[in-house]
């Protein structure tokens, strides 16, 4: 059990980083506000990239530019995942333009952004 | 003939530029664009599929010309080429009967970017199906829930954009799930093309190292990409969002996008971890119940409904279910019958969505059970697809459907045991359920009528000459002709089919 413990503490990012995660997650699933929404997912996905951010970080290594002539690459952090939060990033950023586009549709139309409450106009409006 | 192995890299360029295309023509010039580039990459992945053939093994393309662990790479065998070629055919089809729906529904400004949004679409569809590395995998799936949720919103009345909003909430949920067990493979593995992260996870388990972070992993992938193709119960956004989208969004999203996330599971099972090392860890029997559930309930829920629209769109529920329990079974016959079943559930419930748009245009403009009475004798090809299509989900003989399920019950006899028996049970049970819920919309749609009762409007709100029948519009009735044809090729040359499949199965991995 104490290990489990010391293994958290150790890897505080990584711990932190999941901790983020399941509050994005959690927002984005229950928080009934449309902006609010957005904003979990963003942490979500930003968990997402600290998650990787420092399972790419080697401790005492420069970054992967070569400098001085030193082309050994064990003197460099691994720079795939720094690669792969860029695309992330690409990706988050063009799905929260497309979510918040929606929520100036529904705002207009329903003048509210709790998506409860424009289920239950829908709701109504079916009937 | 090397010459071949660069078209599956070209039609998702071509895909990809399209889209970018179509959003500076004008709409009528964008529509007929989109038609020839479906087109053509039907006819491509016929190529590819002939060359894969001959050739009797799976090729690979280097993207960029940086090989293995560092490149990013496209892989095409029998099994990809063979889905390309159906999802290209799918979206012509259903892109060219529901032309006109598309023109009632979609404001003239919006209608080009319509064509943007399916080019996109396909894109993504075809680099699911083709890509080799999982990350590549992430971004396309990602594509693919923003266009998926555009030709869901781009009807822009207040129930479709509600729809679509909902229906990106859960995608996104599913998205994320996906992406941190990427993000965690990677870190246990140090690979992102399959091939490689394949050999890293069978080192690391040989040696007993990561165990539970690695169940961990195929969990979340598992659930994941499970709420992206609706099984149940994560099932909640899709009746919302296939009813309230114009014909050919229903029927491109159930017949394809929800096929493209199984493929791309299905993949990451053989392909980067490994079929073996699933079963160990036993994913493949929750898989197994989560489907069985799927199979009983979606027909359930598909009985409760008053529109046909809606019931179509929970009996979707119910053959993914099918489809998950295929897997879940575990053996290879298991898997085949479920690679059959997205095709025999992709022809079909397009070709019902189809013929909804039909029967809408002579029943008041509505899909509701009361209003559909004798549509069959005002829209006779509508009539008739649907039909088609209801016996091929029931499973009558000479249809897909007939021999999905006894593939089905072949693999649940091969595999013994207490699987049988549930599976048996519930394959008559689903089918029984089936029977009672198309049954009751085959007799209303053909229950005569007083005609006369039927103002009937075109799509322009004009009235119809001849009042009660529609005119029949040749685009439409060829598009249905194709489908139903597509459908009987398929029930009836289905050991060609199977052949196909298992040959493909077999240099999947």
């Amino acid at each position: 059990m104490s290990e489990i413990f010391s293994g958290l503490f150790t890897n505080y990012y990584e711990t932190f980083a999941m901790v983020l995660f399941g509050i994005g997650f959690t927002m984005l699933f229950l928080h009934p506000n449309m902006i609010k929404k957005i904003m979990g997912l963003n942490i979500m996905d930003t968990a997402v990239y600290l998650f990787l951010a420092a399972k790419g970080y080697i401790e005492g290594r420069k970054a992967p530019i070569i400098t001085d002539g030193d082309t050994s690459a064990m003197s460099y952090i691994n720079p795939v995942p720094t690669g792969l939060v860029l695309t992330g990033i690409v990706v988050s950023v063009s799905v929260t333009a497309v979510m918040l586009a929606m929520t100036i549709r529904l705002y207009r139309r329903y003048h509210t952004l709790d998506i409860d409450e424009i289920f239950r106009i829908v709701r109504k409006e079916e009937h | 003939m090397e010459i071949f192995t660069n078209i599956p890299c070209i039609s998702i360029v071509l895909c990809l530029m399209s889209g970018v295309i179509c959003s500076v023509l004008n709409w009528k010039a964008a529509r007929i664009w989109t038609y020839t580039v479906n087109f053509l990459l039907a006819c491509a992945s016929f190529a590819v599929l002939i060359y894969t053939i001959s050739t009797g093994e799976a090729f690979v393309f280097r993207m960029g010309h940086f090989s293995a662990p560092w490149g990013n790479e496209i892989r095409a065998g029998i099994l990809e080429a063979v889905l390309a070629m159906f999802f290209s055919i799918i979206m012509l089809f259903s892109l060219l009967a529901g032309s006109k729906h598309i023109e009632a529904d979609v404001k003239e400004s919006k209608r080009k970017y319509y064509y943007t949004l399916v080019n996109l679409m396909m894109s993504s569809l075809l680099a699911l199906v083709y890509t080799n590395d999982i990350f590549t995998g992430y971004v396309f799936v990602e594509i693919n829930t923003i266009s998926a949720c555009g030709l869901v919103a781009i009807k822009d009345d207040g129930q479709s954009v509600v729809a679509s909003a909902k229906y990106m909430i859960m995608s996104l949920l599913g998205s994320g799930t996906f992406l941190i067990s990427i993000c965690l493979l990677y870190d246990i593995t140090g690979h992102l093309l399959m091939s490689d992260i394949k050999r890293a996870v069978g080192e690391l388990l040989a040696t007993g190292q990561y165990v539970e972070p690695f169940t961990m992993i195929i969990s979340l992938m598992t659930i994941g990409l499970a709420i992206k193709s609706a099984l149940f119960p994560f099932h909640a956004w899709l009746p919302d969002a296939h009813t309230a989208s114009t014909i050919s969004s229903s029927s491109i999203l159930s017949s394809l996008v929800l096929k493209a996330y199984i493929v791309l599971l299905i993949k990451i099972f053989y392909r980067a971890i490994g079929w073996e090392n699933i079963l160990e860890a036993g994913i493949n029997n929750i898989i197994f119940v989560f489907g069985i559930a799927a199979m009983i309930m979606g027909s359930v829920f598909a009985a409760a409904q008053k529109d046909v629209k809606r019931m179509v769109a929970y009996s979707s529920v119910a053959q993914i279910g099918y489809i998950f329990m295929g897997f879940g079974i575990g053996t290879t016959a298991g898997v085949i019958a479920s690679l059959f079943h997205i095709f025999t559930h992709g022809a079909a419930k397009s070709m019902i969505f189809i013929s909804l748009g039909g029967i809408k245009d002579v029943s008041h403009h509505s899909t509701l059970f009361k209003d559909i009475k004798g549509a069959g004798f005002r829209n006779k090809a509508a009539g008739i697809a649907f039909s088609v299509g209801a016996f091929s989900m029931i499973g009558i003989p000479l249809f897909p459907g007939f021999i999905s399920k006894i593939n089905y019950a072949q693999a649940a006899i091969e595999v013994g045991h207490g699987k049988m028996v549930l599976i048996l049970v519930t394959l008559a049970l689903s089918t029984i359920l089936n029977c009672l819920y198309f049954f009751h919309a085959l007799i209303d749609l053909y229950t005569p009528t007083d005609i006369d009762e039927y103002e009937t409007l075109d799509m322009y709100g004009e009235r119809e000459e001849n009042p009660g029948f529609i005119k029949a519009r040749p685009l439409y009735v060829s598009a249905i002709c194709g489908f139903i044809l597509l459908n009987f090729f398929i029930g009836i040359k289905c050991d060609l089919v199977l052949e196909l499949l298992s040959k493909g199965l077999g240099m999947f991995g």
